[in-house]
């Protein structure tokens, strides 16, 4: 009989990723009905399955060709986890990785899948919510008793309650043999020319509200707190403040970061036709009329040098 | 090199959303179906690589409503070859629609699979690993770059914050595509128009299995109400940063 | 007579291209009776000081409609009429000619995009070369080639798909109505008989601004008590701009299905908001449909034929200086000057003013031909916008106000009086908001 929950940790340049302990927190709140929490740490090293206190076991795998990602041998390693520890939900990271693994565990296994996943919750049976239609329409599925598979989306549940202290057992469990028809070459390291600003997930954008070229420093401190780049609206790359690769908008870039932080931008059509796809939108203006606000998921009626400063003092505080 | 791209059509996201009453399935009198704009990216793609290697291109599509013009601006564009699947009766989601693109791909000499990484309504999983997994061949999603290499293929897979991951993948595969090299070329109306009068969309038949993987409790659309819910301080803007897992 | 050759070598070192040239000795030459046989009689063959690959140029003037570029005689006139080349933009037919003489491939080129079909040049061209002709040929083959800016790709699929420029649901297109506060028969839905039959247009129907206007324009047909529909949902696109831009395919499917839509129902006469879907039934539809058209006019000619009603409504005062800007579709391209001077001097309290460029003379706004749509692109190309030149001649006029009958052209001078820095100075209107601001 099924039971237990395997949590797929994901970790890149020897460190863990958010999305780990996004999901052992929900693994472990849902523990109660869902049984032991086991986290699958594929070539992870001791300080990692150290980081993972709030698990009740870390299975490690460790073996040739796991010591860098790779879909054809991670995915073989997973196969194998769930063989040997057949538990009764499986959550793997709606990621760049983990869309490599859960799809294809879900099919060869038979296994139900629901993926965008918000939440998930277990009773006599499994349910999930997901959100499809980029965020128009919320899914909530049933996925039977178990054993089922769920792909859970970045930011759906807060990392902290993952990062727990505690002791979980350790046990290693043996890497299967994979076929070799995928090989991983070398890790590339973005450029350091300019930033593409389609690839990034937070954007502190700019807009004519700004005043001055000096001026964009302060939005480029608080970019730097929240890892961030600094985009903008037509009027400063015109005013040669921002390179036209950081323009949002008609005549510039389509972006759709996790965050879409726009500041003293008013909204024209033109601009919103750029970032509408934005999963998060927050615009910071002075004026409350603004057509941003219609726009935005949250809004917030400020002078923007007030809110750069204030927030880039309060995410320094948070660091310490 | 011997490619197929798969295209899939799923509602518009232009139109309002709505659900019907069962308050299970989108209501459908005004939906409107629209290429996957990963698919778009597949096929721009595949038509790179097939301009690089002298390739032959082939094009997928379940039949539904305006699929012709979809196949036959896919033919304007570059494609050699576009497959109409037939009869196939109701896909039951991706899974189902795996199975028979799967069953298609089979029949076909291919070197690579393309198609976009993910859809808007990929709910019970992606496309590209479980079309791979059926027909047992290696496959890697999020990739944004393909070139010829020694038996087969290099790629680029992007994970998060612009870090590019190399692998060669033998042949054949599976990817799913990300973003293509170039932006998505466009087909002149008189061109697909052209095409459309001097050229028959091949069809095949489908078949699908009954694989259905979960049921359907409810859709509906999340709470937002009109506008911005406005935040009065600095604390109010950091607790939304920490629900939305960016700080 | 008998020709020998000259005993001189052969000139041939300036042509790669051509055959030796030679000199030519003849031995006997008598011309007008005299004779002039003898050495001294050498001639010359035809001698090329240096030549070019023409293979552009050859390509460019054998498409049907393109004949004309290769007309001009570089005489230069067009060159201060054009106003790319007078927004930086190193431009104008004259120099698009000599850059293909020196062998540049205009269909790899900003030369090919620039041209907003404004017809200035072609007024004052002495030989005919038509820009209006050759632009929207040339365009079209770069488009079958795959060059088109990235700009007017987006523009073009977007028409394709949804019908409009900006990618919206059709659906959509009546979203605006809402707002306007007076019922609007929407023909789809109410299918009577109507004296007006509205063609809203995009802007009006999608652009938060044109909303402003298209609820002025319900209003004022209200007021008037005009009897109107519009097609809502149905109405598609006018095309016209998309034929510029090189896709005569796109143009066709939009006339067609808007032709289709004219044909279901009643009316005396279709009223256009905008001179480019004017331009486009009045001219380019009844190629569609047996070329016997429809009667169309601009909302502005519309109008203007009621004065005796509309000047009473007109009550409380527009006590503004206030200059207006023609737009080539109404102007240059069908003639029309007259109708929206006609409607603001019917404005109570108006100060009005002419700009420098105007009427026939006009200054371009700097979207039509596809500009609308390669913003970007031509901000490469140019020092400044058309929209900037032209809004700092409405503030050198001392207009406070620069009225438009144009939808796209609200939008383009807005931007422009902001990123001008003139913020506050200048206030941009459609003429149909003017007159609804005046009706109490």
């Amino acid at each position: 009989m099924a039971d237990g929950i395997l949590v797929v940790a994901e970790h890149l340049g020897g460190k863990l990723s958010d999305i780990t302990f996004e999901m052992l927190g929900k693994a472990k709140a849902l523990s109660g009905a869902g049984g032991d929490v086991t986290v699958l740490l594929i070539a992870g090293d001791a300080s990692m399955a150290a980081e993972l206190g709030a698990a009740d076991t870390v299975a490690i795998v460790e073996g040739d060709g796991l010591a860098d990602f790779n879909p054809e041998s991670y995915g073989a390693a997973l196969g194998a986890a769930v063989e040997a520890k057949s538990p009764r939900l499986v959550m793997v990271g709606y990621t760049a990785m983990g869309m490599d693994l859960a799809s294809t565990l879900a099919v060869k296994r038979n296994l139900p899948h629901a993926t965008f996943c918000l939440d998930v919750a277990i009773g006599d049976s499994i349910t999930a919510t997901s959100q499809c239609y980029g965020g128009k329409i919320n899914v909530t599925t049933d996925l039977g008793a178990g054993p089922c598979v769920v792909s859970m989306l970045a930011g759906a549940a807060p990392a902290d309650a993952g990062r727990a202290e505690g002791t979980p057992s350790t046990e290693s469990l043996p890497a299967p043999a994979s076929a070799g028809k995928i090989r991983f070459k070398r890790l590339i390291e973005p450029e350091a020319g300019d930033v593409d600003i389609t690839a990034q997930e937070i954007l502190v954008a700019v807009g004519r509200g700004i005043g001055s070229k000096d001026d964009i420093e302060v939005a480029e401190d608080l970019a730097e707190e929240l890892d961030a780049a600094v985009a903008g609206s037509r009027p400063l790359i015109d005013a040669g403040w921002l390179p036209k690769t950081r323009q949002v908008g008609k005549s510039g870039l389509k972006v759709a970061p996790k965050l879409y932080l726009a500041l003293g931008i008013s909204g024209a059509p033109e601009h919103i036709e750029g970032m509408k796809s934005s999963a998060t939108i927050v615009a910071v203006n002075s004026d409350k009329q603004a057509p941003i606000f219609n726009f935005a998921h949250y809004g917030m009626v400020a002078d923007l040098f007030d809110v750069c400063e204030e927030l880039t003092e309060a995410l320094q505080e948070r660091k310490g | 090199m011997k490619l197929v791209v798969l295209l899939k059509r799923l509602p518009d996201l232009v139109e309002d959303l709505e659900v019907d009453d069962s308050g299970k399935a989108l209501d459908t009198e005004f939906l409107k179906f629209t290429l996957n704009e990963f698919d778009d990216y597949a096929l721009e793609e595949a038509l790179l690589l097939k301009e690089a290697t002298d390739g032959e291109l082939t094009v997928i599509a379940l039949d539904g409503e305006d699929v012709d013009k979809m196949l036959y601006t896919a033919l304007a564009k570059g494609a050699d070859k576009a497959l109409k699947i037939e009869n196939a009766g109701e896909a039951s989601g991706n899974r189902g629609l795996a199975g028979i693109f799967a069953k298609v791909v089979s029949s076909l000499p291919h070197d690579l699979v393309l198609t976009g990484v993910q859809s808007a309504e990929d709910i019970d999983g992606q496309l590209a690993p479980m079309v791979a997994a059926i027909l047992d061949e290696p496959c890697v999603e999020v990739v944004t770059q393909v070139a010829t290499a020694d038996g087969g293929v290099s790629i680029h897979k992007e994970y998060s914050g612009g870090v590019v991951a190399e692998f060669e993948i033998d042949t054949p595969a599976v990817v799913g595509i990300q973003a293509s090299r170039q932006a998505p070329r466009y087909a002149p109306v008189s061109k697909v128009r052209q095409i459309q009068e001097s050229t028959t969309l091949e069809t095949v038949a489908g078949s699908a299995a009954d694989t259905s993987v979960f049921t359907v409790v409810q859709m509906t659309p999340p709470e937002t109400g009109g506008g911005a819910q406005m935040l009065g301080n600095i604390g109010e803007l950091i607790k939304v940063l920490e629900s939305k897992g960016v700080i | 007579m008998t020709e020998t050759k000259s005993s001189f070598a052969p000139l041939t070192a300036y042509s790669p291209r051509k055959k030796a040239q030679s000199f030519v000795q003849k031995d006997s030459v008598v011309i007008e009776g005299v004779d002039i046989s003898g050495q001294w009689n050498k001639m010359f063959d035809a001698r090329e000081i240096t030549s070019y690959d023409l293979t552009h140029m050859d390509k460019l003037t054998a498409i049907p409609g393109a004949e004309s570029m290769g007309w001009c005689y570089q005489c230069a006139q067009c060159i201060p009429a054009c106003p790319v080349d007078n927004a930086g933009g190193d431009y104008g037919p004259r120099k698009i000619f000599r850059r293909l003489q020196t062998g540049v491939d205009i269909f790899n080129h900003s030369d090919m995009w620039l041209c907003t079909s404004c017809q200035n040049c072609v007024r004052v061209c002495p030989k005919e070369v038509d820009m209006v002709q050759i632009m929207p040929a040339a365009r079209a083959a770069a488009v079958l080639e795959g060059n088109v800016p990235d700009e007017l790709v987006e523009m073009f699929q977007n028409v394709s798909e949804y019908g409009n420029p900006m990618g919206q649901s059709a659906r959509k297109r009546v979203k605006w109505t809402r707002g306007a506060g007076v019922d609007i028969r929407i023909l789809p839905k109410d299918a009577q008989p109507v004296d007006v039959l509205w063609f809203v247009g995009d802007y009006y129907a999608y652009h938060d601004r044109g909303n402003d206007a298209a609820q002025a324009m319900a209003r004022v047909f209200s007021r008037l008590e005009i009897d109107f529909g519009i097609l809502g949902a149905d109405e598609r696109c006018d095309g016209d701009s998309q034929r510029i831009a090189g896709e005569p395919g796109l143009f066709e499917e939009l006339a067609r299905h808007n032709i289709e839509q004219f044909e279901k129902y009643e009316f005396a006469k279709i009223v256009a908001s905008g001179p480019h879907a004017y331009n486009a039934i009045k001219n380019e539809y009844p190629k569609f449909n047996g070329g016997s058209g429809f009667p169309i006019e601009h909302y502005t000619q519309f109008l203007s034929q009621h004065l005796d009603r509309l000047t009473p409504l007109l009550t409380r005062p527009f006590a503004k200086k206030v200059t207006f800007h023609d737009p080539c579709y109404l102007g240059r391209h069908n003639g029309e000057y007259d109708a929206p001077r006609k409607l603001l001097q019917a404005v109570p309290g108006i100060e009005f003013g002419e700009m420098f460029r105007c009427k026939q003379q006009g200054y371009c706004c700097g979207g039509g031909g596809g500009g609308m749509w390669l913003d970007g692109f031509a901000a490469e190309h140019q020092t400044e916008r058309l929209s900037e030149n032209r809004v700092k001649e409405a503030i050198q006029v001392g207009a406070e106000v620069l009225a438009v009958c144009c939808p796209y052209e609200v939008s383009r001078f807005e931007d422009a009086v902001k990123s001008t820095d003139n913020d506050g100075k200048l206030e941009v209107l459609d003429i149909i908001e003017i007159l609804d601001q005046c009706m109490e």
